[in-house]
């Protein structure tokens, strides 16, 4: 065939009208792609679309004519200017993706030949990617790997009519699998750009977590949420549960009912002494979008740039607003700052002017009773321990003095009432004392040996500091409730209050399911959507790759196509010229081949005999050999018991068969 | 060779005989008798449709009877009728002509579907239930069933279902101009067959139809029979593609054709031979709906599969 009489069926096969099958089959892998789109689209988007995909389907249905071109025109002019009202823009994220949607979905309504169907499908495949610019969760990976063997369905059904449904998919999954290595090597080598190609920052911002405040009941608010906060592997044997203290904001200014951090600490002297048990251990942090980090009370470095303030908080120079790496030293064993500034001892006494006069009595008692500190803090939790607290996710609610409500009415509370109560007791009694909030303990996942941190670990516990001894830690709810840090959350509230379902609920297999799941969950972030330049790199050398650079690693990815490339053709060309695999057959192509060099060609339906006494006729003088070798291979091939000699007396006549 | 291959041989040569010029058609309405099959004739009047079931029969040794197919026939024509006997005062069973082991069921097609049926389900069961007594037919059971042209006035065409029971079809065409010569030159046929001696015995067919049976087929001869079915289901060139009964058909009809060549095993060119009379009646072309594009198509089908 000539050139042009390609290019002219081409022409005329794109400019075919596709069928309503395929129309479907369009219609559903862009309904699949745009449905995440549904969750953030504004509301008359989605209606709009759904109109129109459910409008071309019922053309396609009835078979009747695609609307006016000027219907179109004015059509799409409304949308951009609806898109344009609603995002004061036609650029950026979400005014993007918006106006390619709209605009992909009016595309169907002009639907008319293969060529619209093809951009339709490509247009389908861009939209994948933008699903990405929202979620990058396993889900959404995998209903878009779905949702490209539906685009692929479409495509095939375009290109090859005549396969039913089944094979179709079947086809496409193969396809998609034959693309897996060429993804992988693609996924593995292609140079990484620092830092986002793309700004999508609010993926992290609707996640809740620790705030720079503390009110009752904003601890057992978060203690609700099963959402991870952070995993964290240890080098080595990770340490008891009971020292599992991961420091968040250190809360100093108590505003009668509220806990703040206040202004930023003037001193930034951190100071350990006698320090002793060292961890050394990895950190992988959800996005927040606050700047601490949480580390081991108490953190020493941390390889990120980051600083330790004076109260002992990891904090990074910038907002966490994408997932976070990093690996921190810590001291579980210390004495902090023993030489503290007398300023921020005179903060850590600093109480509201009035309020709470009950309990300012009972620390005034204490102070002339007993007279020492740590006396002090001992009565203090043994007033916990023995006067009928008890430890509740549901708290009631407390009056503008909520120190002596709670100490003295109540008494009933989560570890913020407990940790706010006690530092309230102790600044009373002159015992320089701040609360700690972060999160405490963590669950153990042995399959992937490392910590999962969920909000509903969030926790408060306070500092006093003690002349000599530094600032040390004494967490209130641990005399009350010692199940809540020896064993977590569940051990500790009553069997009736609502907990999140991954801190209720402890059966074996659950667990190992939930374990399962979140080292899934942890690989992905790890290997997958956290490979960034730094990990690519790494990885490169531990394969052994020598001074990684771009330029080698295009090379190699240049290199690593070709191979491929080549691969796929070996085996596709292995299968078109594939020969049999019976040597008789294969020794009768030879003969066949011979005669056909002389003109006597056989035809691929045509039967041996028949050949033999056609080849004989023309050929009279070797009527006996073209017989005797017909007669061999027939009764090798066909019969059901044939001289093994046969083939080996095929293999010589044939040798010797000449024209 | 043994002695019912040799008397069949001598059949062969003696139908040849009668039925001048028309071998191959004589050996495929033999191939179907010993695959245990029914065969359809479909051609004009006047080319020996009848002449054939007539010599068949005879030179076979083959109890024959008649159905002459009409618009006014009844199932009870064929099937016979239960009579009252007065002197016994009992209904007595009176077997119709389907009581044969060669029926020639002249001009098929000119009967109801109601009398087409009733001879159908005969061929299908190998016996005739008639008031909830049932009557087995005679084996050997062979009907040659001859079919106007459908074209014809005052015909009801078989539907593909029951076209379906008949193993093959063949036509006969008109001789060729030596053939003709001789039958013009000749005695009247009909004298000729009332002469004829018969060759075969049943007991020798059914031998001869165990025979077929153990024909040895192979797998290389199995892929190529199935490349020709999924050819069928595959192409858009037929309306349906065939039916496992149809490859099972084609397989039989194979094997008998190999017999009649004397061979052991089945070969491509057995299966090339019978596949037009098989599949000729079973495919339905999708550009061309008239029945005679049957044996086209069938040509076209052997040429379009490679034997593996």
């Amino acid at each position: 065939m000539g050139w042009q009489k390609i290019a002219h069926s081409f022409r005329r096969e794109i400019a075919m009208k596709p069928a309503p099958h395929q129309v479907y089959g369009i219609i559903a892998a862009l309904f699949m792609v745009c449905l995440p789109h549904a969750e953030h689209l504004p509301h008359w988007v989605s209606a709009v679309c759904s109109f129109l995909l459910i409008w071309r389907f019922h053309l396609a249905w009835t078979g009747n004519a695609l609307p006016s071109r000027w219907l179109l025109i004015s059509f799409t002019v409304a949308a951009s200017a609806g898109i344009a009202v609603s995002f004061h823009t036609l650029f950026g994220r979400d005014a993007g993706v918006t106006l390619l949607v709209l605009l992909s979905s009016l595309k169907l309504m002009e639907l008319r030949t293969a060529r619209d169907a093809n951009v339709v499908i490509f247009l389908a495949c861009f939209i994948i990617i933008t699903n990405f610019f929202y979620s990058q969760s396993i889900p959404t990976a995998l209903f878009m790997l779905v949702t490209l063997l539906a685009i692929l369905n479409g495509w095939l059904a375009m290109q090859a009519s005549a396969l039913a449904w089944r094979a179709r998919l079947r086809m496409a999954a193969i396809m998609l699998l034959q693309a897996m290595p060429l993804t992988l090597l693609l996924f593995v080598l292609f140079p990484r750009v620092q830092g986002p190609l793309w700004g999508m920052p609010q993926d992290a911002w609707a996640q809740s977590g620790l705030s720079d405040t503390m009110s009752p009941g904003s601890m057992s608010k978060l203690s609700l949420s099963d959402a991870v906060a952070f995993r964290v592997s240890f080098d080595g044997p990770p340490p008891p549960q009971q020292l599992l203290y991961w420091r968040g904001p250190v809360l100093w200014d108590f505003e009668g009912t509220t806990w703040k951090r206040g202004q930023a600490l003037l001193t930034t002297v951190h100071d350990l002494q006698q320090v002793s048990m060292p961890v050394d251990y990895t950190v992988t942090l959800e996005p927040h979008d606050k700047n601490w980090l949480f580390a081991l009370d108490m953190p020493t470095s941390a390889d990120v740039p980051s600083r330790i303030s004076g109260d002992f908080q990891l904090l990074s120079r910038t907002s966490v607003t994408t997932r976070l790496r990093y690996r921190v030293h810590s001291q579980l064993g210390f004495q902090a700052n023993t030489e503290e500034s007398p300023a921020l001892l005179q903060r850590a006494l600093r109480l509201p002017a009035a309020g709470n006069p009950q309990s300012r009595n009972l620390a005034a008692t204490w102070r002339r009773k007993l007279g020492n500190d740590a006396a002090i803090i001992h009565a203090a939790e043994q007033m916990f321990h023995n006067e009928g607290y008890t430890y509740t996710l549901e708290p009631p609610l407390l009056g503008n003095d909520s120190v002596d409500d709670f100490l003295f009415h109540s008494r009933k509370g989560f570890c913020e009432h407990y940790a706010s109560a006690f530092v309230f007791l102790m600044r009373a009694a002159g015992i320089p004392a701040r609360v700690v909030t972060g999160y405490q303990g963590g669950e153990y996942n042995d399959l992937g040996q490392y910590f999962i941190v969920r909000q509903s670990d969030a926790h408060a516990w306070s500092e006093v500091w003690l002349a000599g001894q530094g600032w040390q830690r004494v967490d209130p709810t641990a005399t009350i409730s010692p199940a809540r840090i020896s064993t977590g959350l569940s051990a500790a509230v009553p069997g009736s209050e609502a907990l999140p379902f991954a801190a209720r609920y402890r059966s074996p297999w659950l667990l190992k399911l939930r374990f399962n799941l979140d080292l899934f969950n942890y690989r992905w972030n790890q290997w997958v959507l956290g490979y960034d330049k730094e990990r690519q790199f790494a990885f490169l050398t531990r394969l052994g790759m020598e001074e990684v650079t771009w330029q080698k690693m295009a090379l190699n990815l240049l290199a690593g196509v070709g191979i491929l490339v080549a691969l796929f053709s070996l085996l596709i060309l292995k299968r078109l010229y594939a020969g049999p695999r019976d040597p008789a057959v294969r020794l009768y192509r030879r003969f066949c081949r011979k005669l056909a060099r002389h003109g006597y060609a056989r035809s691929d339906h045509e039967g041996p005999m028949d050949y033999a006494s056609r080849a004989s006729a023309a050929l009279p003088h070797k009527a006996d050999a073209i017989q005797d070798i017909t007669r061999r291979y027939l009764s090798i091939r066909y019969e059901s018991r044939s001289d093994p000699e046969n083939l080996r007396a095929l293999r010589h006549a044939v040798a010797a068969f000449k024209l | 060779m043994n002695h019912s291959a040799q008397s069949l041989q001598t059949a062969i040569q003696q139908i040849e005989q009668i039925i001048l010029g028309k071998s191959h058609q004589i050996r495929l309405a033999l191939a179907c008798l010993l695959a245990r099959g029914h065969l359809l004739i479909e051609d004009l009047p006047g080319v020996g449709k009848t002449t054939l079931a007539h010599v068949l029969a005879r030179t076979l040794g083959l109890q024959f009877a008649r159905i002459q197919f009409t618009s006014d026939m009844l199932p009870a024509d064929i099937l016979g009728v239960s009579v009252y006997h007065r002197d016994s005062s009992e209904f007595r069973f009176h077997p119709g002509p389907v009581f044969a082991q060669m029926i020639l069921a002249d001009e098929v097609n000119r009967a109801t579907p109601k009398a087409q049926s009733a001879l159908l389900e005969a061929m299908e069961e190998h016996q005739v239930t008639i008031e909830g007594t049932t009557h087995l037919l005679p084996a050997p059971f062979f009907v040659i069933a001859t079919q106007n042209p459908s074209f014809q006035i005052g015909t009801f065409p078989l539907p593909e279902s029951q076209l379906d029971r008949f193993l093959m079809r063949i036509q006969l065409g008109y001789p060729d101009a030596s053939a003709e010569r001789g039958l013009l030159e000749g005695r009247d046929r009909r004298e000729i067959i009332a002469t004829l001696a018969p060759q075969l015995t049943p007991a020798d067919l059914q031998t001869l139809q165990q025979q077929v049976a153990k024909i040895h087929v192979s797998p290389a001869l199995l892929d190529y029979l199935q490349a020709i079915l999924r050819h069928t289901r595959e192409s858009a060139q037929y309306v349906h593609g065939l039916s496992p009964r149809a490859g099972i058909a084609m397989l039989a009809a194979s094997r008998a054709w190999a017999l009649l060549q004397g061979r052991s095993a089945v070969l491509p060119e057995d299966v090339q031979a019978v596949l037009p009379g098989v599949v000729g009646h079973r495919l339905q072309g999708t550009r061309d709906n008239s029945l005679t594009r049957g044996d086209k198509l069938a040509m076209e089908l052997i040429e379009a599969v490679k034997i593996p």
